[in-house]
């Protein structure tokens, strides 16, 4: 392993690979993604996008590979010479600096909106309930869902259960946010609430990887792109680069498709 | 994209019908026009007349009840309320409160365990349920009755180890204790069953999401999995606790003063069938009426979030259709 320095990136991933029985999703994944920045992953589906957001979440366990979050190892615990893998306790702790956004939101369908975003850190964190509350009204407020408190879940509209979604990942103070096509699920019109929201969290600095079919969002927002292909990452760079002129003919390929 | 086609949910009727929606005419739709107009709900005499014939078959079948000499009612209001009866009713709900409690509780443990990542604690859960759904609850009684014969004594120590205290197996295990344990073990097999169904109805990416947020995994099973695997589990559940009410009467084997045995005493005593038959009947009725009436507003309760509007308690659903009742009638042809 190389040494992790004061500058290194806020993510590190290294030679990862992944196999469901036969088919490897992963094969041999190397990403690196600088504090404050938002890098976008494209891909077709099948390529891998979601495995590799799971993967750097400990949610998927790796066949190979290492990830690293602001230095700190993974699902493992370097000791000497050895890696000590962790327990499940140790790992649920890790995860509470890695804020995770479904593609179909996963909030608690009986818990009230309110509950979902302040269960987390009380439970996980230990932090006061008054205080867990008050930070989580202000994240209401942030996603534009004050007047949303009380409500339960299926009682919002898709694309304000997703800013619930961002809200509750966001309640952690997660040093890095994942999304996992955050508006894949949602109708068109609704698709556009949600990227304000995640803008609006990149301008603020928060460092972020975001698996998306939305181009026009990559291209505004993304500091790097990142394009996938069979379990591999094809290339990567700046939008105006990666979307405007691909190197690679599976990138031209996937890009006039989705264009 | 606010969807407003609320209930007309005024109570003042002086405020007429609301805007009833549906008779818009294209281009000319004039919304304070319609507004005057009288709203007529649909009308459904089908309905109406398969309703009336059901309620002419109750009828007929009450009337036999009443008329028929040989229910013998005379008999049954004399010993629907006696001392006897009502002490009787008590050992029943004691049996079916223990053998509720024991049995859900060991049937959590045992859920738990066949859910649990340890393939020891998985193939024992597996074997204990496989074991006591095999044997009939009446010989699984029997034997717990007759264990004094297996095991004179009993103590607590260390295993294969020495021991701290023992006791005489007869005086700790009488009749009853006898039949809460053999009630609440059978039962621990079945609600096992039934709350590991409904933790894994629980869809995965609600565990997911809460082991992304790194929520402990006690927590995540109780505040997140177990509150929602509650709606599958409650129906089920309410059934057992039924069935076991009702199947507190097989320890009158033992000689139990529970309801069942208690009106077979009086009818071996006086010869009256029929009525005190129908004595038991009815308080086994009564009690699972009241059972099931907790078990609506407890399932109501787990079912919060579950929809967009909550389903109306079944007052306020009476309420509704009788202010629906007064506000149509009359007026309209």
């Amino acid at each position: 392993m190389t040494t992790l320095t004061e500058a290194a990136p806020m993510v590190q991933v290294r030679g990862l690979h992944k196999s469901f029985g036969r088919l490897e999703v992963l094969r041999g994944v190397d990403l690196d993604v600088p504090a404050g920045s938002v890098t976008v992953v494209l891909g077709p589906s099948g390529s891998g996008k979601s495995t590799l957001l799971r993967a750097i979440n400990h949610l998927e366990k790796l066949d190979r590979g290492y990830v690293a979050i602001d230095g700190e190892l993974i699902g493992y615990r370097r000791s000497g010479d050895r890696l000590y893998e962790l327990k499940e306790r140790e790992v649920l702790r890790q995860r509470t600096g890695i804020g995770f956004v479904f593609q179909n939101f996963n909030l608690f369908p009986h818990l009230t909106v309110l509950e979902n975003l302040v269960e987390a850190p009380i439970a996980a964190l230990g932090r006061p309930r008054a205080a867990a509350r008050a930070a989580a009204e202000a994240l209401l407020e942030r996603v534009g869902l004050a007047d949303k408190a009380t409500a339960y879940p299926r009682q919002l509209s898709g694309g304000q259960q997703q800013r619930v979604a961002i809200a509750r990942a966001l309640a952690l103070e997660p040093k890095v946010l994942l999304f996992d096509e955050p508006t894949s699920a949602l109708d068109p019109e609704l698709v556009g609430e949600v990227l304000d929201v995640i803008k609006d969290l990149a301008r603020s600095g928060t460092t972020m990887i975001v698996v998306t079919h939305e181009i026009g969002f990559a291209r505004e927002v993304a500091d790097t792109v990142v394009f996938m292909d069979g379990g591999a990452v094809v290339e990567q760079g700046p939008p105006a680069e990666v979307l405007d002129r691909p190197r690679h003919e599976r990138t031209r390929a996937f890009l006039a498709k989705v264009l | 994209m606010t969807v407003t086609t609320r209930a007309p949910s005024r109570s003042a009727p002086a405020s007429g019908p609301g805007a009833g929606p549906g008779a818009g005419l294209g281009a000319g739709l004039d919304a304070a026009e319609l507004e005057g107009l009288r709203t007529v709900p649909a009308r459904h005499p089908w309905r109406w007349a398969a309703g009336l014939a059901a309620l002419v078959l109750l009828v007929q079948f009450l009337h036999g009840l009443a008329t028929n000499p040989g229910w013998d009612w005379a008999t049954f209001r004399l010993y629907f309320t006696a001392d006897t009866i009502l002490q009787a009713i008590g050992r029943t709900l004691e049996l079916t409160g223990y053998g509720t409690v024991l049995g859900f509780a060991l049937g959590a443990v045992v859920a738990a365990m066949r859910l649990s990542r340890s393939a020891i604690l998985q193939t024992l859960a597996w074997a204990y349920v496989w074991v006591f759904r095999s044997i009939p609850l009446i010989v699984q009684l029997v034997f717990w009755f007759n264990l004094s014969y297996l095991y004179k004594r009993f103590g607590f120590g260390i295993p294969f180890g020495p021991t701290f205290g023992e006791f005489e197996t007869v005086g700790v295990l009488g009749a009853l204790g006898a039949a809460v344990l053999g009630l609440g073990l059978h039962q621990a097999a079945f609600a096992a069953e039934i709350i590991r169904g409904g933790v894994v109805s629980v869809e995965a990416g609600q565990r997911e999401a809460a082991a992304a947020l790194g929520i402990p995994r006690w927590r995540q099973a109780w505040r997140i999995v177990l509150p929602q695997a509650m709606r599958g589990i409650l129906p089920a559940a309410a059934n057992e606790v039924i069935s076991l009410l009702k199947g507190t009467s097989v320890v009158y084997v033992m000689a139990i003063g529970e309801l069942f045995y208690q009106a077979q005493v009086i009818y071996g005593r006086t010869g009256r069938v029929v009525p005190l038959l129908m004595v038991a009947t009815v308080w086994y009725v009564v009690l699972t009426t009241v059972l099931s009436i907790g078990q609506y507003y407890v399932e109501r309760y787990f079912a919060r979030g579950a929809r967009r509007t909550p389903p109306p308690t079944p007052l306020q659903r009476l309420r509704a259709f009788a202010r629906t009742r007064t506000s149509t009638s009359g007026g309209t042809p």
